[in-house]
Formats: C-alpha cells, sequence, structure tokens
C-alpha cells in the first residue's frame, strides 16, 4: 500500500494558505515537542469534548485492531482452512460443502470486525469534525475576543502582519494536527503495538530483524528531514523576502513607471525570485524522496525477511521456541507491511505537530497577553431632570447624559456630562525609562477649542491618547468634568469622547453602515444629518449608489479627502460632548476644508474639541494653541498672544521656522 | 486558462516531462514486485511440493532487491525532477506575472487592488505550485497504477478480479458523490475564511476607531457571526467527506471477504489458483483502492486550485493600453512645450463619465505653472495626461510639438519627471532612492538634486547622511522630509518637465518658497507644472490654471485670475482670512503681486 504514504503529504497541501508569508512556517532541526502548549490545546478538547474525545479514542482503537485482525486474516485463512482442506483432498477424500463451514465462520467473523471497523472510522471521522472545528472556532473567537481588549501598545509592539498569521497560518496548522495528526499519530501507535505483539507471537528473530531495518530507516528518515528542514527554514525566508518585495514595488507602481524604473525593479526581483526557486526545489526535492526511499526500504525488507523467514522454515530451525510455518511467513510479510507504515507515518505526522505546537503557542501567547485593565466606576448614564431640578437616571435616550458615581457609602451622585477636560502635571512615556511627555497641565473649559502644535514626535497625539486612555499617565492627574479619569469606566469615558484621526480607517460595508457606526441604533435620517453636517452628503449621493455604496479595501474607492469626510460624519453622529481632530482635514483642499470647516464649527459648538493640525490656519480661530516641543509645552495661549509674544509660534507662523 | 499558465513552464518542460515517466518506472516495479513477491512464496516458500525451495527464494530474493534498487532510483529521481518542475513552474509564474505587472499602466494598477495582486502573485501561485506537483507526481501515478493493477489482477485470476469490476463502480460513484456535495461548500468556506481575514485586517489597523467608538463588542459579534458560518459549513464539508475513508475501508474490506471466499473455493475445489497469489490479489486489491483514493483526492485539489490559476490568468491577461507606438517612435524630446488639444478624459471607457473636457491649453518650455482647483476637479488626471499615464479618451496632449502617443515611452517618461501626490520611498538608502532618477548618478548630482529640492540641509544632520536607510514607504522621515526627497529623485532625471502633484503640501511654507525660488534659478529652462492647495504656492508662477469639475475655468496670472475667477479669489480669500492683520510678517510668500 504505498499510495497511502503520501497521504499526509496531499493532506498538507489542501491545507488553506492565506494572507501571510506563505504556508506553516518551518520546523527548525532542534524543534521539540512543547508538553506545556500541548496539553493546554488539549485542554480545549477536554473542556467541552471530553464524551466525544473518549468515544473518538475508543472508535480509534477498535479500527486499529481491525486492521491488524485483517493482517491477520490472511494467515487464519489459509493455514487454519485453505490449507487443511487442501491436505484433506491430498489425502483423497472429497470436499463436500459442509467442509466449508468453518472457512465460512472465518470469513463471517471476519466480516463482523470489518463491519465494526468500518463503523467506528465513520464515527471516529464525524465525532473529529465536530471537535477539530469546534476547538479552531473557540480559539478563533477567544483570540478574536482577547484582541479586542489588548490595550493600544499590544498593536505599536506587534506588526500588522504578525497579528494577522496567528489568524490564518498558526490556525491551519493547528487545523491539520487537530483533525489529521492527532488521531493517525494516535492510531499508528495502537497499530504498531498491536503488530508489534502479533510480529513478536509468530517469530521472535524476524521480529528482531525487523525492528533492526527500521531503525536504519529512521536513521535516513532523520537524515533527510534534518537536510530538508534546513532548505525548509531558507524557503520560509526567501517566501518573506519576495513577498515584501512584491508588496512593496506594487505598493509603488506608479512611481515605478514615473521613473521607468521597470527595468532595475525586474532584476531585483529576478535574484530574489532565483533563491526562492532554490531553496523551494531543494526543501520539496528532499521531502519528496522521503516517501519512495521509505517505500523501497520497506520492499528490501520484505524481500529479505522472506528469505530469511523461508530459510527459518524450510530448514525447519526453531529459533526461541517458535515453529514458523508457511502462512506464518505470509502473515508476518504483512505485519511487517503494517509495522513499517504507521511508523512512517508517525515521523511524518510528528513534524506536524511540531509545527502546529509552534503556531499554538504563538495563539496562546496572544491570549495570555495582558488585557487593558479597567478599574473604573464611574459610567455614563443617560440622565434626566426631575421636579426638583436633581438629576435623575433616566431608562430611554433622554440627549443628556451623566456621569454615575458610586461612592464607598453606597451613595450615587450623578454629574452632568459636560466635557471639561484638565491634565495637571503629567508625566508619561510608552516605556516607564523613557519619559516623552514632561509636566503637561491643561485646562479645557467645556466648549474650548484647544490646539496642539509642534513637529513630528513632540508629543501631539500621546496627549490625546491620554485622555482617552489608549495610554496609561506614569505621572499627574487628567480630570473629566472634575471625576479623575481613571475611575471612569473606559467604555463611558471613550463613549464620550470622539476621534477623526489622520489615517482613516474605514469598515467593509456601506457608506451609510460606516457612518452609522458612531452610532448604531441611528436612523436615516440622522445618518443624513451627520453627513450633510460633514459635508459629505454631496459626495455621498453622488456615488453610483449612494449612501448603499459598498466599501471596499478602507473605502479604496474614494479620495483620501472623501474617506475623511466619511470619518468626520461618523464622529459626527456619535454626538460627544468631546471631540479630538487629530490632522483630520490634513488630505482635504483647503477649499474644501473651508467648506467641512463651516460644518464643523457647527459640529464644535457647545463642544471641547482638541485639535492637532499641520496647517496654522485651521488652529489659528482656537482658544487656546499650545506649542509643543520635545513633549513640554513651550508656548500657550491664543493666535494673538502668541504671535505677539514673538517666539515659536510667531516663527513658525512666519514661515521662519519649519515643522517636520 | 492551461494554455496560459502552460506557457511559464519553459526550461521546465524536460523536468516536467521526466517525471511521470521516473514516476512510470516507480510504478512499474511497485507492480512487478509483489509478482516476484507471490513467486517468492509459491514456488520458493510453497515450492517443491511444500518442502520450500531456497535456491527459487535466493533469486526471487536477488530479483526483488534489484527491482527495489531500480523503484527506489525512479521514486527518488522522480521526486526530485518533480519538486524542481513545479517549484521551477512557480518561479516562471512570478516572473512572468511580476514582469506584466511592470508593463501594466495606471489604469491597469487601477483595475486591482494592491492586495489582491499580492496574494495573486504569492498564495494563489503557491497552490497552482501544489497542484502542478501533484498532478506530475500523483496525477500521473495513480491512474497508471490502477491500471496497472488491475491488469496484474486480471493475469492472475480472471474470475477474482471481476470482483473490482463490480467494486469500483460503487466506489466512483461515492466518491462523485462526495465530491458533488463538499465541493460546492468547500468553495464557500474559502469565501468566508476571505470575509474573516478582511475583519481581523480591518480590526488590527483601525484598533484605534474600534477602541475610540467603543466599539469592541460589535466586533467580536461580527467576527463570531462570521467564525460560526465557517464552523457550520466546514464541519458540514467535512463530515461530507468523512465518508471517504468509511467507504473505501468498506469496498476494500467487502472486496477482500468476497475475493477470500471465492478464492479459497477457487484454490480448493477447482486448483485453479495458489495460496501465494490469493495473497498478491488483495495487495492489488488494497493497490487499486489506495489509487481510487488517490485519484479522488486530486480532483479535489485541482479543483481547488482553479480558483487561484484563474486569477492568475486575469493578471496575465490584462494587456497593457498604453505601449510605445509600433513603427519608428519618437527618441528625442524637443522642448519643454506642453499642449492639450480638445483634451477630454474617462478613467472608464464609454462610461462617459468624462473626467476632464474640452482642455484646451498652452504652455511654453521653461513657464512655471501652478495648478488650483478642489478635491475632484481632475488636477491630477490632467498632469497625468502629459507623461502618458493615462491616455486621453478625445483630441491629443503634446509635449514638445509632438503628440505624446508618437514618443517612445521611455524616452517621453525621461523627459518627463513627476512627483505624484501619493508617493512612495522605498526600502533602501537616501542614494538608492535618489538613484531611481538615474542609475548612474554620482554624489555630485545627488547632492545638487537635493540642494535644489531643500532636503540637502536635514540630510546633513543625519549621522549616515546620503547613506541613511530609509524604511520602506519612507516611514523614518517626516512627511516634509519624505516630499523634499521624492522632489530630489524627480530632479535626478535633468527633465525638461517638472511636474509636482501637491508634492509640498506637508512642507513648511518658508521652505516651500525656497524650493520654488531655487526652481526659477536654477532650472530655468525646465518647464514646472505645481499643483497646491496653498494658494501661496502657485501665486508667482507665469500662469495659474483654474480646474473645476474637469473643465478649465480660468488661465492667466494671479493678478488677472483675482479679478476674472470668483474661484481663485475665494480660495485666496480664504487662506488670506485672519492674517490680515499680519500681512506684512507673511511678506516671504507674498511675491505673487510682482511677477
Amino acid at each position: 500500500m504505498p499510495a497511502r504514504r503520501r497521504k499526509p503529504e496531499a493532506g498538507q497541501t489542501v491545507m488553506i494558505k492565506r494572507g501571510g508569508p506563505g504556508g506553516p512556517r518551518a520546523v527548525g532541526k532542534g524543534a521539540k515537542l512543547d508538553p506545556k502548549t500541548l496539553k493546554r490545546l488539549l485542554g480545549y478538547i477536554f473542556k467541552n469534548y471530553k464524551l466525544r474525545f473518549f468515544f473518538v479514542f475508543v472508535c480509534i482503537i477498535v479500527n486499529a485492531l481491525a486492521g491488524v485482525a485483517a493482517s491477520l486474516f490472511l494467515q487464519e485463512l489459509i493455514d487454519g482452512n485453505i490449507t487443511p482442506l487442501l491436505e484433506k483432498k491430498m489425502q483423497g477424500q472429497t470436499i463436500v460443502s459442509d467442509d466449508f463451514i468453518p472457512l465460512l465462520w472465518t470469513i463471517g467473523r471476519m466480516a463482523l470486525i470489518y463491519a465494526a471497523g468500518i463503523i467506528c472510522a465513520f464515527l471516529q471521522q464525524r465525532l473529529m469534525v465536530t471537535i477539530s472545528q469546534g476547538v479552531q472556532k473557540s480559539i478563533r473567537d477567544e483570540m478574536f475576543e482577547k484582541m479586542q481588549r489588548l490595550p493600544i501598545s499590544y498593536f505599536d509592539r506587534n506588526t500588522h502582519g504578525d497579528i494577522m498569521s496567528h489568524y490564518t497560518n498558526d490556525i491551519d496548522t493547528l487545523r491539520q494536527m487537530l483533525s489529521q495528526s492527532i488521531p493517525q499519530a494516535f492510531s499508528s501507535l495502537i497499530t504498531i503495538v498491536s503488530v508489534f505483539i502479533a510480529m513478536c507471537s509468530l517469530s521472535l528473530p524476524l521480529t528482531g530483524f525487523v525492528i533492526l531495518s527500521l531503525f536504519v530507516m529512521m536513521l535516513i528518515t532523520g537524515k533527510i528531514t534534518g537536510k530538508s528542514g534546513k532548505y525548509f527554514i531558507a524557503q520560509q525566508s526567501s517566501i518573506a523576502e519576495v513577498n515584501g518585495y512584491i508588496e512593496e514595488m506594487i505598493n509603488g507602481q506608479k512611481v515605478v513607471k514615473v521613473f521607468n524604473h521597470e527595468e532595475p525593479s525586474k532584476e531585483a526581483f529576478d535574484e530574489l525570485n532565483e533563491e526562492l526557486y532554490v531553496n523551494a526545489r531543494e526543501a520539496n526535492g528532499f521531502a519528496n524522496t522521503l516517501g519512495p526511499i521509505n517505500n523501497n526500504l520497506g520492499h528490501l525488507q520484505y524481500a529479505l525477511i522472506a528469505v530469511l523467514g523461508g530459510a527459518l522454515a524450510i530448514f525447519r530451525i526453531d529459533l526461541l521456541g517458535q515453529t514458523l510455518k508457511i502462512g506464518g511467513i505470509a502473515s508476518f510479510l504483512q505485519l511487517s507491511r503494517s509495522f513499517t507504515m504507521p511508523i512512517n507515518q508517525i515521523v511524518q505526522q510528528f513534524n506536524f505537530i511540531i509545527m502546529a505546537l509552534a503556531g499554538a503557542k504563538r495563539i496562546f501567547a496572544l491570549i495570555d497577553e495582558e488585557p487593558e485593565t479597567d478599574e473604573g466606576y464611574v459610567t455614563l448614564v443617560n440622565a434626566k431632570k426631575n421636579a426638583n431640578g436633581e438629576i435623575t437616571e433616566s431608562e430611554e435616550r433622554t440627549g443628556m447624559w451623566a456621569w454615575k458615581h458610586p461612592h464607598g457609602t453606597g451613595e450615587v451622585s450623578y454629574t452632568p456630562l459636560k466635557g471639561e477636560v484638565t491634565m495637571n502635571d503629567v508625566d508619561f512615556g510608552y516605556v516607564p525609562e523613557k519619559i516623552v511627555l514632561h509636566n503637561v497641565t491643561l485646562y479645557a473649559e467645556p466648549g474650548q477649542k484647544i490646539a496642539f502644535v509642534g513637529s513630528t514626535g513632540a508629543g501631539k497625539t500621546t496627549i490625546t491618547n491620554l485622555i482617552n486612555r489608549f495610554y496609561d499617565i506614569a505621572d499627574g492627574k487628567i480630570r473629566y468634568d472634575g471625576i479623575n479619569i481613571n475611575k471612569i469606566k473606559k467604555d463611558a469615558l471613550r463613549h464620550s469622547l470622539g476621534m477623526v484621526l489622520q489615517s482613516t480607517n474605514l469598515f467593509t460595508g456601506t457608506v451609510m453602515e460606516n457612518i452609522r457606526y458612531g452610532k448604531l441604533d441611528a436612523t436615516d435620517e440622522e445618518v443624513y444629518a451627520a453627513a450633510r453636517l460633514a459635508n459629505a452628503d454631496d459626495f455621498i449621493r453622488r456615488l453610483p449608489k449612494g449612501y448603499d455604496t459598498m466599501l471596499t479595501e478602507n473605502g479604496a474607492q474614494l479620495s483620501q479627502g472623501q474617506r475623511q469626510l466619511i470619518a468626520i460624519a461618523r464622529a459626527a453622529i456619535a454626538d460627544p460632548p468631546v471631540m479630538i481632530l487629530d490632522e483630520a482635514t490634513s488630505s482635504i483642499d483647503t477649499r474644501t476644508e473651508e467648506i467641512v470647516q463651516k460644518g464643523m464649527d457647527g459640529l464644535m459648538k457647545g463642544r471641547t474639541v482638541f485639535v492637532i493640525a499641520h496647517r496654522l490656519s485651521t488652529v489659528k480661530n482656537s482658544d487656546v494653541i499650545m506649542v509643543l516641543e520635545k513633549g513640554r509645552i513651550i508656548e500657550r495661549g491664543n493666535h494673538q498672544k502668541l504671535i505677539s509674544e514673538k517666539g515659536r509660534y510667531y516663527k513658525l507662523y512666519t514661515g521662519a521656522f519649519e515643522l517636520d | 486558462m492551461i494554455k496560459k499558465l502552460a506557457k511559464s513552464i519553459r526550461e521546465f518542460k524536460t523536468v516536467s516531462i521526466l517525471t511521470p515517466v521516473f514516476m512510470i518506472g516507480e510504478v512499474i516495479m511497485e507492480v512487478v514486485i509483489p509478482l516476484l513477491m507471490a513467486k517468492l512464496v509459491d514456488d520458493g516458500i510453497n515450492g517443491n511440493s511444500g518442502e520450500g525451495d531456497m535456491n527459487v527464494i535466493l533469486v526471487m530474493g536477488a530479483a526483488l532487491v534489484v527491482c527495489c534498487i531500480l523503484s527506489l532510483f525512479s521514486g527518488f529521481a522522480g521526486a526530485r525532477t518533480g519538486a524542481k518542475a513545479a517549484m521551477g513552474f512557480a518561479r516562471n509564474l512570478r516572473k512572468d506575472m511580476f514582469y506584466k505587472i511592470q508593463g501594466y499602466s495606471f489604469s491597469n494598477i487601477d483595475k486591482f487592488s494592491t492586495a489582491s495582486l499580492v496574494t495573486r502573485l504569492t498564495t494563489d501561485v503557491t497552490r497552482v505550485q501544489d497542484a502542478y506537483q501533484m498532478i506530475l507526481r500523483i496525477a500521473v501515478r495513480a491512474p497508471i497504477m490502477l491500471i496497472f493493477s488491475l491488469i496484474m489482477a486480471f493475469l492472475v485470476n480472471v474470475e477474482l478480479s471481476l470482483v473490482f469490476v463490480a467494486v469500483i463502480p460503487i466506489l466512483a460513484i461515492g466518491l462523485i458523490l462526495i465530491i458533488k456535495f463538499a465541493h460546492p461548500v468547500f468553495e464557500r468556506v474559502f469565501k468566508r475564511y476571505d470575509d474573516l481575514n478582511n475583519v481581523v485586517q480591518e480590526n488590527v489597523s483601525g484598533m484605534r476607531v474600534v477602541k475610540s467608538f467603543v466599539r469592541e463588542d460589535y466586533e467580536i459579534r461580527k467576527f463570531k457571526t462570521i467564525s460560526g458560518e465557517i464552523y457550520k459549513d466546514f464541519s458540514f464539508a467535512e463530515k461530507v467527506l468523512a465518508f471517504n475513508n468509511p467507504l473505501m475501508l468498506l469496498c476494500a474490506y467487502g472486496g477482500m471477504l468476497v475475493i477470500s471466499w471465492l478464492g479459497a473455493d477457487l484454490i480448493v475445489n477447482q486448483g485453479t489458483l495458489t495460496t501465494g497469489q490469493l495473497m498478491s490479489m488483495t495487495t492489488y486489491a488494497m493497490q487499486i483502492l489506495m489509487n481510487l483514493m488517490m485519484l479522488s483526492m486530486i480532483f479535489v485539489m485541482v479543483t481547488m486550485s482553479r480558483a487561484s490559476a484563474e486569477r492568475i490568468c486575469e493578471v496575465l491577461d490584462e494587456e497593457s493600453d498604453i505601449k510605445s507606438p509600433a513603427g519608428a517612435p519618437l527618441t528625442e524630446v524637443a522642448d519643454g512645450s506642453i499642449e492639450f488639444r480638445n483634451v477630454s478624459f474617462e478613467y472608464k471607457k464609454g462610461s462617459g463619465n468624462y473626467a476632464l473636457s474640452d482642455i484646451n491649453i498652452r504652455i511654453n518650455s521653461g513657464e512655471t505653472i501652478g495648478i488650483i482647483g478642489g478635491t475632484g476637479s481632475s488636477k491630477s488626471t490632467l498632469v497625468q495626461l502629459i507623461p502618458r499615464l493615462y491616455d486621453v479618451a478625445d483630441g491629443s496632449v503634446l509635449v514638445g510639438g509632438k503628440d505624446v502617443r508618437e514618443y517612445d515611452l521611455e524616452t517621453l517618461r525621461d523627459a518627463v519627471a513627476m512627483v505624484l501626490q501619493k508617493n512612495t520611498l522605498f526600502s533602501g538608502t537616501i542614494k538608492d532612492n535618489l538613484q531611481w532618477g538615474k542609475l548612474d548618478a554620482t554624489d555630485e548630482e545627488m547632492t545638487e538634486a537635493c540642494r535644489l529640492a531643500q532636503a540637502d540641509p536635514f540630510i546633513q544632520e543625519f549621522p549616515d547622511k546620503y547613506d541613511t536607510y530609509i524604511e520602506q514607504d519612507g516611514t523614518n522621515v517626516s512627511g516634509g522630509q519624505k516630499q523634499r526627497l521624492c522632489i530630489a529623485r524627480a530632479l535626478m532625471k535633468k527633465p525638461k518637465i517638472l511636474i509636482l502633484d501637491d508634492s509640498t503640501s506637508a512642507v513648511d511654507t518658508a521652505t516651500d518658497s525656497k524650493i520654488r525660488k531655487a526652481f526659477r534659478e536654477e532650472i530655468p529652462d525646465t518647464t514646472k507644472l505645481i499643483i497646491a492647495q496653498r494658494i501661496s504656492s502657485v501665486m508667482d508662477a507665469d500662469k495659474i490654471l483654474v480646474l473645476d469639475g474637469g473643465k478649465v475655468v480660468n488661465f492667466g496670472t494671479h493678478d488677472e485670475l483675482m479679478k476674472s475667477s470668483p474661484i481663485y479669489r475665494e480660495v485666496y480669500e480664504s487662506q488670506q482670512k485672519g492674517s490680515e492683520s499680519d500681512e506684512a510678517v507673511s511678506a516671504p510668500v507674498g511675491k505673487g503681486g510682482e511677477a
């Protein structure tokens, strides 16, 4: 049955390879089974599928035993039934149909065993599908749920490609392992043990010989796996390089065109492509030879056993008290094949299991990441004023919001949501050793417009990221409506803050859905109103399907300015008392900005707004302008004041100093 | 489609043919080996009227060893050539696609998203490559093995072999049914996978948006809906596939039992079969069934990779719509004059959706032209017609007095340097990036270009100066620095026409005006087209073009436009507003009046 050995190889190719630099990662030569990860992974199975998994095991055992019985069947048939009949015939007796009854019994018994094997094989596969898919789903869901709870800093530390590959490559290898490798390895193990016992019962010396040849086989397999493993690793890094190059060049394809740079770009590609080819050829070439080599070693072993066994039987050499019969040799030959095959399978599965465990380890690392902590207890509730003018909680939306502040005494106080933000001597560093913001103090009264001006890296965005607690401050205090923001539940805090960022992220879905993202229960009318406010309504209506236009790939079909407008509308519909606009209008031309600005002015009315902008024209009319440099506020005041001070802002404004 | 892909086999044709040949060799040996084994058992172990014949055993054993070695050789060779053929094929496919993409025009590029081109070149090629290797090695092997095994079985015993004839159709029908049910579901699952990955990708890159709108739970629900569908579909498809193994076992075991029963009868009653032959028959039975399984698997694999092959073909089939003219194209651009004659343009041919219409402009060599207009007024579109990044729908664009379609593309684009709005720096040193403009540029030339683009001062501040390593897409330099590097890179070409498409938006006004001053003084003969948002960037130009809705609204000097163009005046005033009080301090940008 040589073909069967190729099954894992084929299974590997069927594996869904999506995204990420090509398929499963290669296993290093020194890769070891990681018992902790394995245990944890099996934990997922036992948690929900204990009974099923138990059944699967029973089925595997029955199926494996049926397989062993199948290879012994021939011996029983020949030695136990056919040979006696032949002997009877040779003695000149006539064979009547009654003589076939024992033979019929043997076949009948075998049919039962086979039937059990088939049923078990079927059950095992069906059950395993549920287990493997179920475990994948729970891991996938858990991973995504966990990811949503991770602090922003996690996304700073890890590249998007890496995070993505947990969902693609790592889960794929896991699928392979759960649905194929584990059951197969287990069934192989059972087969090996039972075949080994059967072989020993037939002939100990021949068994010894099988073990010896097995040893040789393993040695060769090890050598080849080592060689191909080396190339597989090289192949992986080649793939990563080629993918990286393709990505970079195709991204800049228009620049390539403009510069007539096609030829050099082809040359560089050829070089990387060639390297990948060589590594892939060697890696696969070696891996491919494993099958034929082991296969033929099996044949060789078969021939040698036949010769040896033949000699033993013909010369009637009784070794270790066993006498080998002819039928015994035939069975032994069958058994020897059944013995080496599962061992080879285990060797091949072992590679997959190690690869999958490495993937599982990466997945668990993500799941084990420290989530965003939220020790806040102040929440945001719909409020209304009762007859006495006191604020009370309301069930339905009232348009009025209040902070619900439970105190240690059991009392609950309500503070109306106003949008006052203060920062007191705030220090912050992305890493504790390196403080990037020093002694930042600011007061933003409700309805004020506060602007931040400064070079790239001066800390403008960082400040706004502290207000919504994307990061936690190292020292000092930030208060929102007089409440320390650490006491406010993060969800509530972020609900009360609107954000429009420089890099717009739109989601796959219609324009309508994208704007509604800011307020999930918004009516169509509200969406239109928000779009009008952001001056997006016009262009949206001119889109082929208006508000129902599907946006894909981050709104690739829209211009940067149009994407920006949708993002503004999305923030507008949420109607928060505090808005953070981080270079929100940088990609809109000044004329459009003028129009958006008008809408924004309406939007900003009655709101506290933090503005970060490159164009000074955008920030000029702010109540307070903060000039930041190297994490410190070096100037503050309104436009007139800063101009009259003739400091950094003045220089910037007059163009004597450049912002980078 | 197959023909198209087959073109990429090229130098790997020999190994592609050799692989199946070797596989056939291996198959023959694998069929012969059980035959020899049967002989060994019958004439050797059972020979000599049941007493065993050591000579026969030894001869047969030796023959077996030889066959094994032959089989080993062809198996080994087939493995190597198979890998070489498939990997080489993949290499050529990648190369052909990459080359093809290099030849794409802008409109070709617009058709595919970057992400999809990347997946086509990577994941899709890998899938086709795997399928190709499968086909070469196993798709040849399995049917041949099947046929040989059948022939051998018939040679051993015709009556018993009829069992196979009965079993094979049952198995085949079963397999077809399984594939028929499972395949569409698998296809759906793959699409769902794309959706799932898309959600993850959008969340990873938009995490700040998700968090600031407190939409974590919403996203989790969205994700779980899709992952639930995948679970459901995938479970269903795999459960259907779970019939595969039992079905095979059923046929195998059933066949074995029938063969055993009939075989026993033949041995005992008829005497037309030997026990050794019975053993071979069971071996053949297993082989036949195994190979049927392989065939079904290949079938699934190939259908799965078909989608990938189609996506690859789309890339290969896409013909660039802009090519150098046939015959003798012009290889010299006389000067930097530009003329638009009745030009209209649409991104989608025949859509009637004109991005530009009735454009008639004349620009003299060496002039500086400012272009102003709102988002969507087709400013970028207009200038992209000059280096023939797109072709006009109607009318003609002339450079140096000749229609751009008459020039050799490379000549034209060398003469017209363009700094794109969405510009990119590539990973490599500053020098590497500058050399894009001129491959053999000297250090002096680079410094000179950077001096003009006002990039030299900040480059000199970097510890590694011109050898500073730029990260992919220039993420380690500021926006303003990146724009100036891009301008310098364009200047390296020493072009006759220089186009800046909103290329100084992140540069401060003072530096911006220095760049323009340098242009005016040091490259006076170069025609300069400057698209800008800031009015200060264009008001000192020789002429200013005001675009609105794909039409030229006004074309004149700053002073003329202030009088004649309401749009221009509106933009001007909107940008001057609030600074009236300090008009004096914005003097460096206020030179327009002198022009």
